[in-house]
Parts: C-alpha cells; sequence; structure tokens
C-alpha cells in the first residue's frame, strides 16, 4: 500500500482554544471542532510525513493506541477533513503551495481598534 | 428634453455610524426609503462614507439568482437575488443597485454592505435583538422562535430596544459597541437609532423559569459563528469573521439567558 501524505488546506481559518482545534473551512464556512488525537494530526499535517509515520510516532506514542486501528481511525478521519476541503490528501508529497504554513492562526498585531 | 435629465433625489442612510448616501432618479422611491427608515435617515450634512446609486427596474424578475449570491469579481463584490443585482467597490466606497422599487430589496443589499463593510474592522452583524439598560447593551441572539421579538416586546420602558432582529456589533478601544437598526423582525418596528459599550451576549433559552447560566468559551465561539450574517464564502471574509468572533468572545461575557415569557425575565438585565 503507497504511503499517504497529508496537508493542511489554505482555505481555512484555525485556532485552538482550551486544549481543542476549531477550523473553519472556508469553501462552505463549516466549522469543525477536533479532539486530541485530531489534533495531533492536524498539527502534523505537513505534507511531506506519511500518515503512517504521524500515526506511529505521534498517535501511538501519546495515546498507547494498537497501530494498526489507530492507522484505519487516521485514514477515515483524513478523508473525511479532506472531503470538506479542510486537508488535502495524496499518495504523493504535497508541495507548500497547496499547504498552510502554521497548523493555527497567529494572534492578531493589535488587541485594539483606534476610536 | 426634460424627459432625458433625470432629477436625482439622495438621502443618507446612517446606520451603525456609517453614512451611506443613496440616489435614485424617482422621487417616490426616495419619500419610500424616508419613511422606511425614519430615525436611520440623516440631516446632519456630514459628507457620506460611501454612495449608492440605485436605478429602478419595471416589475419582474432582476436576476436570475434564486437565493442571496454575494462573490468578489475583480476587486469589486456582486450580490445578486431575483429582485435585485448590485455591485459594490470598496476602494472607492461606491456602487450601484437594480431592482424594482421595494424597500425589501435595497434592505437586503445595505445588510449585506454592512456586513462586508464592518468584517473588515472586525465587527459584524449577528442575529440578535439588542437593547439598552442603564447606559449599557445587551445582545439576545438566537434562531427563528427562540425568543428575540417575545424579550423585545416584555422589555420595560425604561429599555431603549435597538432591534429584535438584526444587532449592529462594531469594535470600540479595548471592547464592542452595539448600535441601532432599522431591521426589524416580527415586531415590524425599527430600532432606536442610539449605541452603547457591549456588557453582555446572551444565548436565548426558553424554559420553565427566568435564570442566567454560564457558558464555556467553545460553545461561545460556535454560537455566535452560527448567528453572525455571513453572505460570502469567501476566504478572507471567513478568516475576518472567524478572528472576530474569538476577539469578541475574549472581551464580551457570553452567558445562556433562559427566560419564560414573563416580563419578569428584564429583572436579571441590570
Amino acid at each position: 500500500m503507497s504511503p499517504l501524505y497529508i496537508a493542511r488546506s489554505k482555505e481555512i481559518a484555525a485556532r485552538q482554544l482550551g486544549g481543542e482545534m476549531m477550523i473553519m473551512s472556508a469553501r462552505d464556512s463549516t466549522l469543525f471542532n477536533l479532539n486530541d488525537v485530531g489534533t495531533v494530526i492536524w498539527e502534523a499535517a505537513d505534507g511531506i510525513t506519511p500518515l503512517e509515520e504521524i500515526v506511529g510516532r505521534k498517535v501511538c506514542g501519546e495515546f498507547e493506541i494498537d497501530a494498526a486501528e489507530a492507522l484505519a481511525d487516521a485514514e477515515s478521519f483524513v478523508r473525511e477533513l479532506a472531503g470538506h476541503g479542510i486537508l488535502v490528501v495524496s499518495d504523493e508529497p504535497i508541495g507548500s503551495g497547496q499547504v498552510s504554513g502554521q497548523p493555527v492562526a497567529p494572534p492578531p498585531a493589535s488587541s485594539e481598534v483606534p476610536e | 428634453m426634460d424627459e432625458l435629465i433625470a432629477t436625482a433625489h439622495e438621502l443618507t442612510i446612517e446606520i451603525g455610524g456609517m453614512p451611506i448616501v443613496v440616489r435614485t432618479g424617482s422621487e417616490e422611491f426616495a419619500h419610500l426609503l424616508q419613511s422606511r427608515y425614519g430615525g436611520f435617515v440623516s440631516h446632519d450634512g456630514a459628507p457620506p462614507a460611501y454612495e449608492l446609486e440605485v436605478e429602478l427596474a419595471p416589475p419582474g424578475a432582476v436576476s436570475d439568482a434564486d437565493d442571496v449570491e454575494v462573490r468578489r469579481e475583480s476587486g469589486r463584490w456582486v450580490m445578486e437575488r431575483g429582485d435585485f443585482r448590485a455591485e459594490w467597490d470598496p476602494r472607492r466606497r461606491e456602487g450601484w443597485v437594480r431592482q424594482t422599487a421595494n424597500p425589501y430589496s435595497i434592505d437586503c443589499v445595505l445588510r449585506i454592505l454592512h456586513s462586508l463593510i464592518l468584517a473588515r474592522e472586525g465587527g459584524f452583524l449577528v442575529h440578535a435583538a439588542s437593547a439598552i439598560r442603564h447606559g449599557r447593551a445587551y445582545l439576545f441572539a438566537g434562531v427563528s422562535g427562540a425568543g428575540k421579538t417575545t424579550l423585545s416586546r416584555l422589555a420595560p420602558p425604561d429599555v431603549a430596544l435597538l432591534t429584535d432582529e438584526i444587532s449592529y456589533v462594531r469594535r470600540r478601544g479595548t471592547g464592542y459597541e452595539a448600535f441601532g437598526t432599522p431591521f426589524a423582525g416580527e415586531l415590524a418596528r425599527i430600532g432606536e437609532n442610539l449605541r452603547a459599550p457591549l456588557a453582555t451576549l446572551f444565548l436565548l433559552a426558553q424554559g420553565p423559569e427566568n435564570r442566567i447560566e454560564p457558558v464555556d468559551q467553545s460553545e461561545a465561539v460556535h454560537a455566535l459563528l452560527r448567528h453572525i450574517l455571513f453572505f460570502a464564502q469567501d476566504d478572507e471574509m471567513v478568516h475576518q469573521i472567524f478572528e472576530s468572533t474569538f476577539d469578541f468572545v475574549s472581551r464580551v461575557p457570553v452567558r445562556r439567558l433562559v427566560f419564560t415569557p414573563d416580563s419578569r425575565v428584564w429583572e436579571l438585565i441590570v
């Protein structure tokens, strides 16, 4: 089976709030909440690390889950997100042009608006 | 020859402190707008921030669009629905509308325009009733049937109603302000043209008694995003609204107002 590569889409807005990752699709304005495992996969989705390696190193390492089961769940998860335009999934490494540079949005440059 | 020269009638509709001058060749339509927007028609002679030309079309469909469509084309916003077609140039701060002679089309265009303008500065229009009491503003957000109009009807005399349907929210200093709007719901009464610092956003829920419950930030973000008026499926707009929502819930308390249709609920809003 060929490796699967995943990258965060550029057409999203994302923020972490209280340990929960919230992602909004710019395509259809749908809002997603990711749990701990989903957030780990999301943050590791750099387009060049195969999903199997992400699951083996990050998911199984942190959450003590069976590797085969975790990989099957992860594949299902990333394909669902890809269906909403949140992730890009490919059987080849994904170029940076399709990838969001940061897993979450940076804080606003200024916290005040002038009167 | 005279009939080739269209006389321009204009009036300035100022909502949320943003004066938009509306020009039309029809005196009758200008009167209709004057009547529709009442206290939101400005007479202070201040220069308009935005300009809108209205061209009236004969009765019938103006656009093929069934529902509201808003999209960006070459730096301009195109808005259309069966009863109107409009374009808006945000850099030149001007646009035009082609519609039949009714107040509903331009009302929709104004809602879209204000939502686009507000998004750029961190504000938004939201499905919520709002009111001022003791110098502070309160929002009451909910879907249709949640009780926005009911709560507005129950307001005691010392409460100034800003709207029972669409609230107007702008960033100010370290917080937010709410403004009155002419966008009315079932109350069929335009709001008062007032503004005040925003004290609390209440998420409405009907129940057997009146009480206020805490809401965690995640739920607050979800609820607010669900209620913000959001017309354009546009990457930049999504980012702006998303960031504004997080900023808002970090600055303004969000609570759930469980209420029974009884005027005593206003005893909790102080």
